[in-house]
């Protein structure tokens, strides 16, 4: 794949605010790319930046190969989808898909087949004719998707596209465009503070922290080798358990209290290995409730429940292990013939040291 | 309940002098004093004959025109500016544009009159007097602007730019229509606001009065009373006419930007 | 510091520079001009512009001067608590029973005779106090009085009537717009915590809704003071104030220097009235609080 996007050492100031930090970043052609991070992050900044409604304080933007310093929004080869939609309400459905074409130089006959095709691509064929306003939140997007595609962008830009949507159109809307995207295979880099949506629609994700990049990895690494404590903290659910480390060639020899000893490669250090105090994450989902006759484990441990939060497909346990001031949650499938544990039941719980990343 | 008696009472009371008005205006009697006695239209086709008023409406028309297309352009200007990011005295500048609304009339006056008269010589005309209706009716446009330009969602004219238009064409093409329900009103407030101003009118009339300069002379004469009275029901039936069209564009130009009527020209 | 500027920040200077400029022309600077003047003395059909305090040692020497200011703040501060007190009542009328949907409909009504035919309507006043007017005739017919009643056309009481009629749409949309922005749930919370409906009020509503009433008390005093058509009209010889003085001193006396001293101290003395409000008012909030 070649390189499409080249943010080099960007920074933005607002007055004092420092609202992006030394930011460098290369995004590839056909890239569904993600910028992931919790509100005021420099998340939607960094967007604009690439879309050319804001300037950079020092830095470069890159796009194709050409510096985009002095290039408007109006002539960047980018088009967005805006978090509100900003479909022209005085504009009918096919006006407002047809809005970027006015100086193309189609015909009008050409200008209506374009907007049938790009209508038809996002689902909403025959719909050219409604005005703006009678739309549906999830046909306003669609609606934004078109006109923005139409255009044949280089990159589209989508900032927060589903947050205004329902949980079930949420989830429908993730797949299309994960979907659209592989039609047309133009770079897409999506703005979410959902990190499930991120994870399930992107090839790479950055985490955002500050207006920094807090790690950008594909997002089976994010999940599985978070590089710190607060990625680890934001995406998905992780028990943090302090023990003591004390290294060796190959990684360390690990206490988890609690739990009992174990050995831990250096890839599991994200952030070297170190002696001493140490921070253990353990994903509730690497944790199971040892159930009678389930396969021995690598590892085992007393533990005592103490809450108990049924969700249906899965139930959320915290248990007490001893030394641990902190439950420890646990994620169990509710499998068939699986019984709900009661608060205050003894059981037994399986670890296993691979799952496990040390700060 | 009592509430709602006590609110229909003052109504009342608001419209007490407008209900009078036609009452006199149709009145066979040239004593503007109860009883009535007879119904007539010889008032408004004594309206009809009077040279002197026909130039005075015509003066005002005309000042009230200027006034509705400046105050409305300078208004747009700081809506506008208002609704986009704050700079360093924002706040100040815009409550300085703003001061009219609340600084005793004959102060602006007689300000207007020194300054215009004693320092700068220039006569008065009726152009001094739009000068002034301009500044006492820009915060009025500014106030029912406002809710046009805030009320649009600023990725609007953002969108537009990213679809490839220019600065200029994204305002004309997008925003101008959205907000035009908004200018329109604001044009026909600040014309009936310039239309009945008398209090700056007085002082900065020339040679040619405006109608209000005009009736408050036709005031002191108990024989012209009854035409003022005809004169003043059409003015009210213009005015009432006017405002609701008014309204009824802020209203649709707030629904149309996506927003929610919050209500009330201020 | 201009280099900081975002360039949407430069757009917005450039947009608000053309009223801002026009406001700094026609308001700013004619201000300026008055205060000047106020220093100057009229000689004849010219201005003599050496400095002196003459003007302001007259306005303070001659009683009439101070006769008509007090009978001016006496009748402005008295329109502003007629129009404020009555106003309240109808601004929560319609921000709390008025369904949503009929409240543009209420405003519309109570600002339309805002708008209509200023002069004409001051002017009907008179025909409604007046000794043969329709409050007069009205009495007179239903046998409560058997003589007109004298002591409400051409004096003070005229005068605050008239002006309390125009100026209470000025009163009402400012309460309403703060009344507007309380959160009902508050008002819910105090009830649910033991408070009477009244109580609610009191120590709820009213205090939330006082920057409207302020705003109210300040928007309807402050232009009352200029105003010189009324007393004209209504007060008769003993109902006249201090803007019908300036209005005689510019376009009859022709002392334009007078004028505008008495201008400024006409506008001094408002300007003192209301800090001294808005202070008192901050304090007796923060005292509650």
């Amino acid at each position: 794949m070649s390189e499409l996007i080249k943010l080099t050492g960007v920074q933005k100031y607002y007055g004092d605010y420092h609202a992006l930090r030394d930011i460098n970043l290369t995004i590839d052609q056909g890239e569904f790319f993600s910028l992931l991070g919790p509100s005021g992050c420099g998340k939607t900044t960094l967007l604009r930046t690439i879309a050319g409604f804001e300037g950079v304080s020092s830095g470069t933007v890159m796009i194709a190969g050409r510096d985009m310093a002095d290039v408007p929004p109006n002539l960047r080869p980018t088009n967005m989808v805006f978090q509100s939609y900003a479909i022209f309400p005085h504009l009918s459905v096919a006006e407002n898909v047809a809005f970027g074409l006015r100086k193309s130089g189609m015909s009008k006959a050409d200008k209506a087949t374009a907007v049938d095709e790009a209508l038809t691509m996002v689902g909403l064929a025959g719909y050219g004719a409604r005005a703006a306003h009678a739309l549906s939140g999830g046909q306003r997007q669609r609606v934004a998707l078109a006109r923005a595609l139409i255009l044949k962008p280089k990159v589209l830009l989508l900032d927060e596209p589903l947050s205004a949507l329902d949980k079930k159109m949420r989830e429908h809307m993730q797949v299309e465009l994960i979907r659209l995207q592989r039609a047309v295979g133009i770079t897409f880099i999506l703005v979410t503070h959902d990190q499930e949506e991120a994870l399930v629609m992107s090839d790479r994700i950055a985490v955002m922290f500050e207006g920094e990049i807090g790690q950008l990895a594909d997002p089976e690494t994010l999940y599985r080798r978070p590089n710190s404590r607060r990625v680890a903290e934001f995406i998905g659910k992780m028990n943090f358990i302090n023990g003591t480390a004390s290294a060796t060639d190959e990684g360390a020899k690990v206490l988890v209290p609690g739990l009992g000893k174990c050995t831990i490669p250096a890839e599991q250090f994200p952030q070297g290995v170190t002696t001493g105090e140490v921070a253990i994450g353990i994903r509730p989902e690497t944790l199971a409730i040892l159930f009678e006759g389930d396969k021995a484990p690598r590892h085992e441990a007393e533990a005592v429940v103490d809450e108990v939060v049924y969700y249906g497909d899965m139930t959320y346990y915290d248990v007490r292990v001893s030394e641990v001031e902190k439950p420890l949650t646990i994620a169990m499938k509710n499998l068939i013939g699986r019984p709900v544990l009661d608060v205050g039941a003894k059981t037994r719980i399986a670890w296993d040291e691979r799952s496990l990343v040390v700060f | 309940m009592k509430l709602r008696i006590y609110a229909l009472a003052y109504l009342l009371f608001l419209y007490a002098p407008i209900i009078l008005l036609p009452l006199f205006a149709f009145n066979d009697g040239t004593i503007i004093a109860f009883p009535l006695s007879g119904f007539t239209t010889n008032w408004f086709a004594e309206l009809t004959e009077n040279k002197a008023l026909h130039a005075a409406v015509r003066n005002s028309l005309f000042i009230a025109l200027m006034t509705a297309i400046f105050s409305t352009l300078l208004g747009m200007c700081a809506a506008r500016a208002g609704a986009m990011a704050n700079f360093p005295g924002k706040r100040g500048i815009i409550g300085f544009v703003m001061l009219p609304l609340v600084l005793p009339e004959i102060i602006v006056a007689v300000s207007l009159l020194v300054i215009l008269r004693q320092v700068l010589g220039v006569n008065l005309s009726n152009w001094t007097i739009i000068a002034a209706h301009v500044l006492i009716c820009t915060p009025f446009c500014i106030a029912i602007l406002n809710g046009a330009f805030q009320n649009l969602d600023p990725s609007m004219e953002e969108a537009a730019l990213d679809l490839g238009e220019s600065r200029w064409s994204a305002f004309r093409l997008v925003t101008l229509p959205l907000v035009m329900p908004g200018i329109i009103s604001s044009m026909l407030i600040a014309f009936t606001i310039s239309l009945d101003e008398f209090i700056i009118a007085f002082f900065l009339t020339g040679t040619n009065p405006t109608m209000p300069v005009y009736i408050w002379g036709l005031l002191r004469f108990p024989a012209s009373l009854p035409v003022v009275m005809a004169l003043g029901t059409l003015l009210v039936a213009l005015s009432i006419i006017l405002l609701t069209i008014a309204e009824l564009l802020r209203r649709r130009g707030i629904k149309r930007a996506g927003g929610t009527d919050k209500g009330g020209f201020l | 510091m201009a280099a900081r500027l975002s360039a949407e920040q430069k757009r917005g200077i450039g947009l608000v520079a053309a009223p801002f400029s026009y406001a700094i022309m026609l308001l700013a600077v004619p201000l300026l001009a008055i205060v000047l003047f106020s220093f100057w003395t009229q000689d004849f059909m010219d201005v003599d512009t050496t400095f002196t305090l003459n003007n302001y040692r007259e306005i303070v020497e001659k009683p009439i001067y101070f006769s008509l200011l007090q009978r001016s703040l006496y009748v402005s501060l008295c329109v502003t608590l007629v129009t404020v007190v009555l106003a309240y009542p109808v601004a929560y009328f319609v921000s709390f029973k008025v369904h949503p949907s009929r409240k543009s409909l209420w405003l519309f009504l109570i600002t339309i005779p805002f708008w209509t035919s200023y002069l004409i309507r001051v002017f009907l006043w008179k025909v409604i106090l007046g000794y043969n007017g329709v409050i007069n005739s009205g009495l007179i017919n239903l046998g409560i009085i058997e003589e007109p009643l004298t002591f409400i056309l051409y004096n003070v009481n005229a005068v605050i009537i008239t002006l309390a009629h125009a100026f209470a749409p000025f009163a009402i949309l400012p309460i309403f717009v703060a009344l507007e922005k309380i959160d009902r749930s508050l008002l819910e919370a105090a009830q649910d915590l033991g408070e009477s409906k009244l109580m609610t009020f009191l120590r709820v509503t009213l205090p939330l809704s006082m920057p409207g009433l302020v705003a109210a008390v300040l928007i309807v005093f402050i232009p009352t003071i200029g105003d010189y058509v009324t007393p004209e009209l209504m007060g008769g010889a003993g109902g006249k104030l201090i803007a019908n003085m300036i209005q005689v001193q510019f376009l009859q006396l022709n002392n334009a220097p007078l004028g505008a001293a008495i201008a400024i101290v006409a506008m001094l003395s408002v300007t003192a009235i209301s800090l001294l409000f808005v202070f008192l008012n901050r304090r007796w909030l923060r005292g509650r609080s």
